[in-house]
């Protein structure tokens, strides 16, 4: 794995390069924007990009479960990813935070978790691909007792897990 | 004429305040007013050589079950001035008068031949000068001494309150412990006192919402061990656990019929929560509510005949009460806040609940027609009240705010007296209390 996918990425590049009718003779063969590989740079395909640059989760206002704008625009992105990356699978964790019973926090948990699969169904993915979890009030993300933490709290989380055989 | 006849009993016994004379029971009504608790003594037990350290291990359990319950006021022992005789005797009360014990609970204790421990009990009505009940007798192997000692309590509590009693029981629960956004739980149970905490779980996978059996030799919780949330049944009699059905719905807010036979959840499907019966041994489930809102924390009626829940429904989340069959519900709730977890008492005559309001929770009672709402507790997070198995007291959880917030268990009286926490030995949350164990 570690050692394929470079090599792959070297070829993908060397193959733009060649295509390229403005090819800088000074360059050293690696676009770190194209590739992925440059300093600080992620490979697109990894988990960590998916979870850094396209961002993993989206968020909810108090007992609703609607996707706002900036939500549907970060679902599109990952259903994009997930289109690239077809042997990738997701569970959907749904969170709420801690301002409800338990009980009616995992129902409610349940609710955001099926509302952002049920947009990234409608974006093309296949059901098969996205399980679904709720783990209501039981796994907070921030800690604090304020609004400003509660915000971040109230989430769908797409856990991405499977891939190429490594 | 039955009224002139009281009037003259009780001015009667103004004049004559001899005693014996008194004509009423002694008797503790537990009502919504404060009491004053009643002064009793429990002298230390006459015992053998043998059973003594057991014996003033049973004595203190019957002294913290009573002073415990806020009902009644144990007089310490420097103030005694005789011990207590034997259980056959007849006490010399001018004793007990002196220092104003009401009653007197006189216990002897011995270990037999075969090493069992046996203990005796009486009761006594100190001014009326007679005994109150038959008297106990019971005998059990030394490491069931507390339950002795329980079962002393629960004998005073029906015979000074005309109710049974709620001290030889257990609470399950969940042991909570590190940090906030990663905390490991288990489900645990103890004696209701704290005592005999033993765990059920390892915490190797999320655990909520342990209910016990009517038969109080089993439970369902809910465990993320197969990755989503699932309803599990656990044998308490080293028996092993299983997960209540294949299907592939993530399911929770499990509960027990009074009957044992069949166990209330919610299962999700998609956006969806509604409640469903799964029959213990058929393993057929059948769906009780419909509709896109969501439905979860059943409870049934003592009889079995109606099932309350929680339904957001109307918009926020409320009390609905329907028939254990499902069908139209009914409204029961029309507070401000938000309403949840409601439980039936064992009385039949109340239903406790959370109610969230204006950023604060609270644990509350209202009949069960919705009347009479009172709130019992306040504080930042109060949830998930659980009866006692008399219907007098309930459990609730209580957590903290912050980052380092953390829950524990307590307990106040139905009627909002005697607020406490219970003893557990670290955070703890999601109690059920158990019915009066055999």
């Amino acid at each position: 794995m570690t050692v394929l996918k470079p090599l792959a990425a070297l070829l993908l590049v060397a193959g733009l390069a060649a295509c390229s009718t403005d090819v800088d003779e000074n360059s050293t063969g690696v676009d770190p924007n194209a590739s992925g590989y440059g300093a600080g740079q992620l490979d697109p395909s990894s988990v960590e990009y998916f979870n850094q640059s396209i961002g993993d989760r989206v968020f909810f206002a108090t007992d609703s479960s609607l996707l706002d704008a900036a939500a549907q625009a970060t679902l599109r992105a990952q259903a994009d990813w997930l289109r690239q990356n077809p042997a990738r699978t997701a569970s959907i964790e749904g969170h709420a935070d801690e301002r409800g019973t338990r009980e009616y926090n995992l129902a409610l948990g349940a609710r955001r978790a099926a509302a952002a699969r049920s947009f990234l169904i409608g974006e093309g993915i296949d059901a098969s691909r996205l399980r679904m979890v709720t783990y209501g009030k039981e796994r907070p993300d921030a800690l604090c007792s304020n609004e400003s933490c509660w915000s971040q709290n109230r989430r769908s989380v797409t856990v991405i897990a499977g891939g190429p055989i490594s | 004429m039955a009224v002139s006849f009281a009037a003259l009993v009780a001015a009667g016994a103004a004049l004559a305040p001899a005693p014996g004379a008194a004509q009423e029971p002694l008797r503790i009504e537990i009502t919504e007013g404060v009491i004053e608790p009643m002064p009793i003594a429990i002298p230390a037990f006459a015992a053998d050589g043998g059973s003594s350290t057991y014996a003033q291990e049973i004595r203190q359990v019957v002294v913290d079950d009573l002073a415990g319950s806020g009902l009644f006021r144990v007089i310490d022992q420097s103030a005694y001035l005789a011990g207590a005789g034997s259980v056959d005797a007849r006490p010399d009360f001018e004793n007990w008068r002196v220092i104003n014990a009401e009653a007197l609970g006189v216990s002897e204790a011995a270990l037999t031949e075969d090493g069992r421990l046996q203990v005796r009990f009486q009761l006594w009505d100190v001014f009326g000068a007679k005994p109150l009940g038959d008297g106990l007798g019971l005998r059990a192997a030394p490491g069931d001494a507390r339950r002795i000692g329980h079962k002393i309590a629960d004998a005073i509590h029906l015979a000074l309150t005309g109710e049974p009693g709620y001290f030889d029981s257990r609470v399950a629960f969940v042991a909570e412990s590190g940090p906030k956004n990663a905390r490991q739980k288990r489900i645990a149970v103890m004696d209701q006192d704290g005592a005999n905490l033993r765990y059920i779980t390892d915490g190797g996978a999320l655990v909520l919402s342990p209910q016990f059996s009517p038969a109080g030799d089993s439970l369902v919780y809910i465990s993320w061990g197969t990755g989503a949330p699932k309803v599990v049944y656990q044998d308490l009699r080293g028996g092993g656990s299983e997960v209540l059905g294949s299907f592939p719905s993530m399911s929770f807010s499990p509960k027990f019929s009074p009957d044992g036979g069949s166990v209330l959840m919610s299962l999700t499907d998609g956006a969806n929560t509604d409640i469903y019966s799964m029959s213990l041994s058929s393993r057929q489930i059948s769906r009780l509510t419909s509709g896109p809102a969501i439905e979860t924390s059943p409870d049934y009626s003592p009889d079995g005949s109606q099932i309350v829940f929680e339904s957001d429904a109307g918009g926020n989340p409320q009390l609905y009460v329907m028939s254990a069959s499902g069908g139209a519900p009914r409204r029961i709730s029309f507070g401000e806040g938000a309403y949840g977890t409601p439980v039936w008492s064992p009385r039949g005559d109340l239903i406790a609940f959370t109610k969230q309001l204006g950023g604060r929770f609270h644990v509350g009672v209202m009949r069960t027609d919705g009347s009479n709402e009172r709130l019992l507790t306040a504080s930042f997070l109060d949830e998930g009240p659980t009866w006692s198995p008399n219907g007098r007291v309930l459990m609730f959880f209580r957590e903290s705010p912050g980052a380092n917030g953390a829950p524990q268990i307590w307990r106040v009286d139905a009627n909002g007296r005697n607020l406490r926490r219970a003893p557990t030995p670290g955070a703890a949350s999601d109690p059920s209390w158990s019915p009066l164990l055999p």
